[in-house]
C-alpha cells in the first residue's frame, strides 16, 4: 500500500490542467483542483457533464488528454489498493451462485491470480466488514437476491477491504428509493470520519448531500469548480461557469438550481424540455 | 450376483487397452470441460462454447488429410478460431460475420475430408464421437493438454470471476480485462479441442456445459458449483461409458443425453426445495403472502 507522505499536507487527489478528448468530443476542459485528505466531495452536475469521468481519471481507467492526475502525490496507476471503487449497482440474476460474502470477498483479493484459499484471517476479515456495512445479517444469501440498498451495501464492503486512503463512488443513489439512500449517505459519511478517508461522491443532485459535506465540486459543460456548497452554488459562481444565466434558489433548506434549456444534453429530448421549467439541482 | 456385475460391466471393461485409453481420457475431458462450463455459464457465454467445436471440426479433417494427429489439428484450428472470435468479439463486431467464418470451417472440413477420401466412419465419429478411437498418443496430448487447461484456470480464478460477475469492479482493481477475454476463449478452445475426439464436434458443448448448469442450480458459492461440475461431468462419461459398451448406443448420444438429465434433475431439485423452503416460511409467517418466483 501507498503510504501517506507524513512530510506535508499532500492533497489525496489533484488534477492539474487536465482535459479529456474521445475522438474530437472534448469532455473535460482544463480542470484544476486538488482534493484535501479526509474530506467528503460531492461530485455534483447535470447529466453528461464529465462526473464518471473525473471518477474514471482518478482510477487510471481514463488517459488525460493533457495535463496530470496525481493520486496520493503519485501519478495514477490502474488498480492501487489505495483507492476503493463503488460502482453504481450490481447486475445478478436471482440464480447466480455468490453469496454476499463471496462478492466482498472478491474486494479483498479479486485481481489477484490463483485460487482463493480460505483461512480463519480471511473469514474474519469478511465478517468484520460484512458487520460493518450492517450486512452480516445476508452474508450467506445470494446477491441476486437481495434489494437495491443492501447490494450497495456490499460495494461499500467490497471496497472497503482494501483499506483504501479514498473511496469513489459513482452514482450509488442511482437506483436506490429515499431511505435506503439516506442510509448509504450516512454509512459514507460515518465511515469516511471514523477512517480519515478522502470521499469523491458522484450524484446528480446535491441536495441529499448536503449535511455531510465538505466541499462540493461542480462540474459543468466540461469545466468545473471545487469549494463549499455556500462558496459554489450560487448563481454567479454556477452561471460563471455554465457560461450563461443560471438562477440558484432555497426553498426550506433545499436547493434548486435553474439552468438554461441547453444544460441537458439534447441526446435526451424529454430530459432537454424538462430542462427549461423545473430543473432542481437534480438537473433530473 | 456376479451374473448382473458380468452384464453391468462385462469382461475387458477395464483390461482392453482401447478401453483403459478410453477411461482415461473421458475422466480428463470431464474435469476440463467441468471446469470451464463453470465460467462459461457465469460469463452467459454459451456462444463460443456452441461455435469453436464445429469450427475445429474443420481441424481435425485437416490433419486426416495431410495424415498428422486429428487431437493437434484441433486444437490448433480450436485455438485459432477462437483467438479470431475473441478479437472480433472484443470490438463489438457483429458476430454474423463470425457465424458465417464458422460455417465456412464446417465446409472446409467436409472438403479436407473428401480430398483425404476418408472413409465414413471417421467423419462420423469426429461429428457424434467414438468410444474406441482413442489411441495411446491422444491419451498422452490429452492429459499434457488437460493439465495445462486446468494449471492456467486456477492461475486466473479470481480475476475471471471479478471480470466475469462484476466487470466494471474488475476494471477499477486495474485486471486486464481484454487479455483475460481472450485468455478465457482460448481456454475454451482447448477445452472443445479435448472433447471432441470422444463426444464428437457435434455434441461437445453439451459436456461443456450441462454439468455446470447441473451445478450451477444445486449449489450457492463458486466453489461448490465448479465441485459439483467436475462431479456431474465425471459421473457423465463413466455412465455414457459403460451403457455405451453394453448396449453398443453411440457416445455421443449418451453423454449428451445423460447431461441434460442431470441439468433437468438439477432444476427440479432446486424448484421441489424452494417450494419447500416458501411453504415452511410460509407457515413460521402466518398469512403473510409470498412472493412469486
Amino acid at each position: 500500500m501507498d503510504a501517506p507522505n507524513p512530510a506535508a499536507v499532500e492533497p489525496a487527489i489533484a488534477f492539474e490542467a487536465v482535459s479529456v478528448a474521445f475522438g474530437r468530443r472534448e469532455v473535460l476542459r482544463g480542470l484544476d483542483f486538488a482534493v484535501a485528505p479526509g474530506s467528503f466531495v460531492g461530485v455534483i452536475g447535470p447529466n453528461g457533464a464529465g462526473k464518471t469521468t473525473v471518477l474514471r481519471l482518478a482510477l487510471g481507467l481514463v488517459r488525460p488528454t493533457r495535463g496530470a492526475v496525481r493520486v496520493l502525490g503519485q501519478v495514477v496507476h490502474r488498480g492501487s489498493r489505495a483507492l476503493g471503487y463503488v460502482p453504481q449497482s450490481l447486475a445478478a440474476e436471482p440464480d447466480l451462485p455468490l453469496r454476499a460474502r463471496d462478492l466482498v470477498g472478491l474486494g479483498l483479493d479479486g485481481e489477484r491470480w490463483g485460487l482463493p484459499l480460505p483461512s480463519r484471517t480471511r473469514r474474519r476479515r469478511i465478517d468484520a466488514c460484512l458487520e460493518r456495512v450492517g450486512a452480516l445479517a445476508y452474508a450467506d444469501e445470494p446477491v441476486g437476491t437481495l434489494s437495491g440498498g443492501e447490494r450497495q451495501r456490499l460495494l461499500i464492503g467490497q471496497a472497503l477491504l482494501t483499506d483504501p486512503q479514498i473511496l469513489l463512488m459513482d452514482e450509488p443513489l442511482a437506483n436506490l428509493d429515499i431511505r435506503s439512500g439516506r442510509a448509504v449517505i450516512d454509512l459514507i459519511a460515518t465511515i469516511a470520519r471514523e477512517r480519515q478517508v478522502t470521499v469523491l461522491f458522484v450524484s446528480h443532485d446535491v441536495n441529499p448531500l448536503v449535511g455531510v459535506l465538505d466541499q462540493v465540486l461542480y462540474l459543468a459543460d466540461g469545466r468545473a469548480v471545487l469549494g463549499t456548497v455556500d462558496q459554489v452554488v450560487r448563481s454567479d459562481v454556477l452561471s460563471q461557469l455554465y457560461g450563461r444565466p443560471v438562477e440558484v434558489v432555497r426553498v426550506q433548506g433545499h436547493i434548486l438550481v435553474f439552468a438554461g434549456p441547453d444544460v441537458v444534453p439534447l441526446e435526451h429530448g424529454e430530459l432537454a424540455a424538462h430542462g427549461r421549467t423545473r430543473s432542481t439541482a437534480g438537473h433530473a | 450376483m456376479s451374473g448382473i456385475w458380468n452384464a453391468v460391466f462385462p469382461p475387458g471393461l477395464f483390461t482392453n487397452p482401447l478401453l483403459i485409453h478410453l477411461w482415461i481420457a473421458a475422466t480428463v475431458i470431464a474435469v476440463v470441460a467441468g471446469t470451464v462450463g463453470v465460467f462459461v455459464n457465469l460469463r452467459g457465454d454459451a456462444f463460443v462454447a456452441h461455435a469453436v467445436p464445429r469450427g475445429a471440426f474443420a481441424g481435425a479433417a485437416a490433419a486426416s488429410l495431410v495424415g498428422a494427429n486429428t487431437v493437434l489439428g484441433l486444437g490448433v484450428f480450436a485455438v485459432v478460431m477462437a483467438g479470431a472470435i475473441g478479437m472480433r468479439r472484443q470490438r463489438r463486431a457483429n458476430p454474423v460475420d463470425v457465424a458465417l467464418i464458422l460455417v465456412l470451417a464446417l465446409g472446409l472440413g467436409d472438403l479436407f475430408l473428401t480430398l483425404s477420401q476418408a472413409y465414413a466412419p471417421l467423419v462420423f465419429s469426429l461429428l457424434f464421437g467414438q468410444l474406441l478411437g482413442v489411441s495411446a498418443t491422444d491419451v498422452w496430448l490429452i492429459g499434457a493438454l488437460g493439465v495445462v487447461v486446468l494449471v492456467a484456470v486456477g492461475v486466473v480464478y479470481r480475476p475471471l470471476l471479478l471480470a466475469s460477475t462484476a466487470p466494471e469492479l474488475a476494471a477499477a482493481r486495474g485486471v486486464p480485462i481484454v487479455a483475460l477475454n481472450l485468455a478465457f476463449t482460448v481456454l475454451v478452445a482447448l477445452a472443445a479441442t479435448l472433447t471432441v475426439p470422444v463426444v464428437g464436434a457435434l455434441l461437445a458443448f453439451s459436456l461443456m456445459v450441462g454439468p455446470a448448469a447441473a451445478g450451477w442450480y444445486l449449489a450457492r458459492t463458486p466453489g461448490r458449483v465448479l465441485g459439483l461440475s467436475v462431479a456431474v461431468a465425471i459421473a457423465v462419461v463413466w455412465i455414457a461409458i459403460v451403457l455405451g459398451y453394453d448396449t453398443n448406443l453411440p457416445i455421443g448420444f449418451l453423454v449428451s443425453a445423460l447431461c441434460l438429465a442431470a441439468y433437468v434433475t438439477a432444476r427440479a431439485w432446486r424448484w421441489a426445495s424452494r417450494k419447500g423452503r416458501s411453504r415452511a416460511g410460509a407457515g413460521a409467517a402466518g398469512s403473510e403472502p409470498l412472493a412469486v418466483g
